[in-house]
């Protein structure tokens, strides 16, 4: 059970929230001109991150915000929680083979 | 006489309170304080249990949680509990325990067979015998079944309460032993909100077995004085018999207490155990070690004890474990364990050590009690039936794999077998720290920790009590100090203590057995050969079965775990696994590091299924939600069903009516007059703001810009990845305001989704969402008298050319604000009204007591359904399942080709349009009268027996009492090419011949919905 820091109601338990999947993954501006490939790429294909993930989280059970954290997907570890909208922090990625 | 095993004096046992219980039918006198084990070994009895697979006799082997074989069934009837530990369970008057997996009896067991057959059932005999052929293994499982496993399922309900509670702390301390109370001490100095907890009844760990000194005095009167002031500190919870069971992230904690397991009469007011589930800024680990045992032949004796326990038995429980005993080491901790028997009037026949020149302060105090040390010598065998009555010794080679010379013979009726400690590092590799081997202490012990995590004592690999103290010490104050509470005042003074630990000593894992007659020089026969020697007592796993596994190939311990069962069961090898480890490393002529450790999971041991249900049973496990019209619907005699957590009704029984013939009546009724529906259930989300109609061109497939105010449109939601995700009808209130319908289940996913796009992809969108489904009651009326019935209760004109189909009307109904929207689900004219949900019942009894001239009939979901399917509507996650897109369903006529929307790129993918995708298609049977069970699967060319090729299923199928015959729609491949061709559904038994039709089967130009 992860402690998640939502920036908006502070500390609250991994069972408040939903998981949404790698952050930073903008909609394509015209999706009719890409190809099928780039498009597939993009509804379908993520990084699977052995190390620091970039990812969004809401406060579904909460206020129901959408947030970015930065969590080490080995050690679980939190490095960082931001607001939609907000540039990732610079962090030392921890990296594993 | 009564507990002939029993010392005069000492132990932790209250002689004041002598408590009687039954084992197997007899009648025993024990004591307070007693455990089941203890009180057992005290009337002289060892015979606990029969082994798993080969039926051996076992006797009580440790005096802790790692016990392997004494596990007994507790209680009766429905508080029967099968698989308890007699070293856990505490004496109270009037228990009951039977031993398990026997029969007829402990003594003489039928089953014991199986070890004279044991050359037919090696390692990996289940994966070998019961593979093949499948249609037998019903039989052999019966048979399976009955032989092996431990105990009794209980008989009925489990009538106890159990209780879980949330909890935080500042520094969680696991293990009330030296280390842990030391830590607790420091960590609650500093200002630290400390919880401690042990498993044990009452605190003080390992001491409470040991005579050991700290300062000077009994170690038990420094842990009564640390008790005293824990205690005494309000931000300090002591909890006993409590197991900290679980280390999850973050320092989240699963700790199981067994609030009443212990007493005869448990007060009514107390759950009788309870899960805390604990959030810990730091975690002192101070769990202390497990002794192991040494792998030779015969190993499993009832009187082959851990020395450990042997020592524990005398100390606290002051208890005799038996009169003359050999003590087997390979190292010096096994020597304390002779002190302690002897000094308890227990004959010391000889100390077997592996060890050539035996050193170390307690192997030089059994010196000079002048105790028989036998050095370099190893047991290659044991005797006696149902209780250990000697040991076969012989000298060991230098190297330790082979014997020289012939075996002697050495009586005795205990065994206490000393093969080192193994740390209990379960909680710190539940965290995901990493272990090393430690060389010289031949144990794992904790490496980097992945959480905020320390280790002290024994579970750190510090045995010596003085070392236990620092560690402890340190430990607590660092705890306390990283969670932000420095300690306050001057240095106090360390406990002083000693600090003897195992060494030094002489590791092997596999000792070798017996010379046999004929043997040349150094043998070096398999460990196990010649007679069994047990790595894992529970599982019935020898040495002779890790070989086996080996030869066959196995390489990853994971796997020789599995296969040959070791370190699994209610004890998951606590004893075991080291050994099993060991044995595999020498096998492969490998360091044991090499080989790597098999991975630690929660539960560190079993934890009741009751501590996790708590009180979430019944009512309490799932909300149920109920429309503000649901106390009409019971008392209608309606009968329900479950969509989603809301209770709807499904039909109205009138009469001895069956499912068949009230759902008959609703529909006919709802076609020729009227019927009415409670849809209040139905998802409805207020979407508000300037750019909302911008919002909706963008979720839905089709255009929103246009639709005027005071009109309905029906909507399509895709996923980004094209396929459909829900659909309802969208009203425009206003200019910037519109009202959402979703399907029931599917109320919060859809407003989950809304969010998920307005708050990251289009946060520049001024749009409000609100979920307002349990704020309004839905009255839906549909039918011929719908609008005549509606025009009593309304000033609004209703006439078609006034308020025609797809629109709605912000009015009064009854005298009660209200919408009512112009919508049907069932092709005839309809109305959905919404009022307030407080006003909700009101409306409906009067439109009820209304309608009575018209034969108002209310309907369920099953009415509804047929009713929808009459006409081919869809149902969201009936017809689809996330693999089925707009053009299957023939709905091309509402995705739109101009704007952009969810899902639209993935359409114009070339999949999406492949000719032979599952299509949505009416099924009519030729049999009119058979209804297709919904599921079915469909086939183009029937064959005698399957396989044959499957092009679709049923995904609705009904009798229609309004065309007299039944219909289905259904998924089939290229399904709208096969309009009017004859498909297939094999059934058990049958096959129904189908024709493929369009997909709607009453009053396809929809003249009824929109008169």
């Amino acid at each position: 059970m992860l402690l998640i820091v939502c920036p908006w109601c502070g500390p609250r338990d991994e069972s408040e929230f939903s998981y949404g999947g790698e952050a930073h993954i903008a909609r394509p501006k015209n999706p009719e001109k890409l190809s099928d490939e780039k498009w597939g790429d993009y509804v379908f294909m993520r990084a699977n991150t052995k190390g620091v993930l970039l990812e969004r989280w809401v406060h579904s059970h909460g206020c129901g915000r959408w947030f970015n954290v930065a969590r080490d997907t080995v050690s679980y570890r939190i490095l960082a929680v931001y607001r939609m909208g907000e540039k990732p922090p610079k962090l030392d990625k921890t990296t594993y083979v | 006489m009564a507990q002939d095993f029993r010392l005069p004096d000492g132990g932790r046992i209250d002689r004041s309170k002598p408590v009687s219980f039954r084992f197997d039918g007899k009648s025993y006198q024990g004591f307070k304080g007693d455990s089941l084990a203890s009180a057992l070994l005290a009337n002289g009895v060892h015979l606990v249990g029969r082994s798993f697979k080969y039926h051996r006799p076992r006797g009580i082997f440790s005096a802790g949680v790692e016990e392997p074989n004494a596990l007994v069934q507790l209680g009766r009837g429905a508080r029967s509990e099968p698989n308890i530990r007699a070293t856990q369970a505490e004496l109270f008057e009037g228990l009951e325990a039977r031993s398990q997996n026997r029969w007829p009896s402990l003594e003489y067991d039928i089953g014991e067979v199986n070890s004279l057959a044991s050359r037919l059932i090696p390692a990996g005999f289940y994966y070998k015998t019961f593979m093949w052929p499948a249609a037998l293994w019903e039989r052999y499982e019966y048979v399976i079944r009955r032989a092996a496993g431990l105990g009794k399922a209980p008989e009925g309900r489990d009538p106890d309460r159990y209780d879980k509670t949330h909890a935080h702390c500042d520094v969680l301390v696991v293990g009330a032993g030296p280390a842990g109370l030391a830590a607790a001490l420091a960590a609650a100095r500093a200002g630290a909100r400390v919880v401690l907890a042990d498993e044990q009844a009452e605190p003080g760990g390992a001491l409470l077995g040991l005579a050991e000194e700290i300062d000077g005095k009994p170690a038990l009167d420094w842990v009564a004085a640390a008790l005293a002031e824990l205690e005494k500190n309000d931000d300090v919870r002591v909890l006993t018999r409590t197991t900290v069971s679980s280390f999850y992230d973050h320092g989240y904690l699963a700790l199981f207490e067994r609030v009443t397991d212990h007493l005869a009469q448990p007060p009514e007011a107390l759950p009788r155990h309870r899960l805390w589930k604990l959030r810990a800024k730091q975690v002192v680990l101070a769990a202390g070690a497990i002794e192991r045992p040494l792998v030779f032949t015969g190993n499993d004796r009832p009187g082959v004890m851990l020395a450990g326990a042997c020592r524990t038995y005398v100390k606290r429980y002051g208890v005799r474990p038996g009169k003359r005993a050999v003590v087997f080491t390979n190292n010096d901790s096994g020597y304390g364990a002779a002190l302690d028997l002897q000094a308890a009037g227990v004959t010391i026949a000889g100390i077997v050590d592996l060890r050539p020149d035996p050193e170390g302060p307690c192997s030089e105090a059994a010196e000079a009690a002048r105790l028989p040390v036998l050095p370099a010598q190893t047991i290659v065998g044991t005797e006696g039936r149902n209780r250990i009555s000697a040991v076969k010794i012989a000298r060991l080679n230098d190297a330790g794999d082979a014997v020289l010379g012939e075996a002697e013979r050495l009586d005795c009726d205990l065994l206490a077998v000393a093969g080192g400690w193994n740390p209990t590092v379960h909680l710190f590799s539940q965290a995901k720290g990493s272990l090393k081997w430690d060389p010289e202490l031949a144990c794992y012990v904790p490496d980097e920790p992945r959480q905020a995590v320390l280790c002290a004592g024994a579970c750190n690999g510090a045995f010596g009590l003085q070392s236990c103290l620092k560690q402890g010490t340190e430990a607590g104050a660092k705890a306390a100090a990283e969670a932000g509470f420095k300690a306050k005042g001057g240095r106090r003074k360390q406990p002083k203590a000693g600090d003897q630990g195992p060494l030094p000593a002489r590791w092997l894992w596999k000792l070798p057995p017996a010379k046999k007659p004929g043997d040349k020089g150094l043998a070096d026969r398999p460990a196990g050969q010649g007679g069994k020697a047990f790595v894992d007592l529970q599982n019935d796993v020898t040495a002779a079965d890790l070989a086996l596994a080996l030869r066959e190939g196995y390489r990853s311990i994971e796997h020789v775990k599995r296969y040959t069962t070791t370190g699994m069961g209610t004890d998951q090898g606590k004893t075991s696994n080291v050994n099993a480890i060991g044995l595999v490393a020498d096998h492969f002529g490998v360091p044991l590091p090499a080989v790597g450790v098999t991975t630690f999971r929660p539960p560190y041991t079993p934890v009741s299924f009751g501590a996790y249900a708590g009180r979430d049973l019944d009512d309490l496990l799932d909300p149920v939600r109920k429309t503000p019209i649901h106390a009409w619907h019971e008392q209608a005699g309606a009968a329900f069903e479950d969509v989603g957590q809301w209770r709807r009704p499904w039909y109205y029984p009138r009469g001895g009516e069956d499912l068949h013939a009230a759902v008959n009546r609703e529909v006919l009724a709802c076609r020729e007059s009227i019927g009415i529906l409670d849809a209040s259930t139905l998802g409805k989300i207020d979407i508000q703001g300037p750019d909302a109609a911008e919002f909706l061109n963008r979720i839905y497939t089709n255009a929103w810009s246009k639709l005027e105010v005071g009109r309905c449109r029906y909507g399509l939601m895709l996923g980004e990845d094209g396929m459909v995700m829900d659909d309802g009808v969208t009203s425009r209130l206003g200019e910037t305001h519109f009202l959402m319908t979703t399907t029931t289940g599917n109320a919060a996913p859809v407003l989950a989704h809304l969010e998920e796009w307005l708050q990251t992809e289009w946060p520049e969108l001024k749009v409000h969402l609100t979920s307002v489904t349990e704020q309004f009651a839905t009255l839906s009326l549909s039918g011929p008298n719908a609008r005549r019935l509606l025009s009593e209760f309304t000033e609004l004109d209703l006439s078609p050319n006034a308020f025609p189909h797809m629109t709605l009307a912000e009015t009064e109904v009854g005298g009660i604000p209200a919408r009512i929207f112009r919508v049907s689900f069932t092709g005839e004219a309809g109305y959905e009204i919404n009022v307030p949900a407080s006003r909700g019942l009101a409306l409906w009894q009067a439109v009820m007591a209304a309608g009575a001239k018209y034969n108002i009939t209310p309907f369920g979901t099953e009415a509804m359904h047929v009713l929808r399917a009459e006409k081919g509507y869809i149902i969201v996650g009936q017809e689809t399942d996330g693999s089925v897109n707009p053009h299957d369903l023939g709905m091309d006529w509402i995705v739109s080709k101009k704007k952009d929307f969810i899902g639209k790129r993935s359409l114009t993918r070339a999949d999406m349009d492949k000719p032979d995708r599952k299509q949505l298609v009416g099924l009519l049977t030729e049999d009119i009268d058979a209804v297709l069970p919904e599921g079915a699967q469909l086939v183009e060319h029937l064959r005698d027996k399957p396989p044959m090729t499957m092009i679709g299923h049923v995904s609705s199928s009904y009798h229609s009492p309004n065309i007299g015959r039944s219909i289905a729609l259904a998924l089939v491949k290229g399904g709208r090419a096969r309009i009017g061709h004859t498909i297939h559904a094999p059934l058990e038994g049958k096959t129904l011949a189908c024709k493929v039709t369009e997909p709607i089967f009453f009053d396809p130009t929809g003249e009824r919905l929109r008169g």
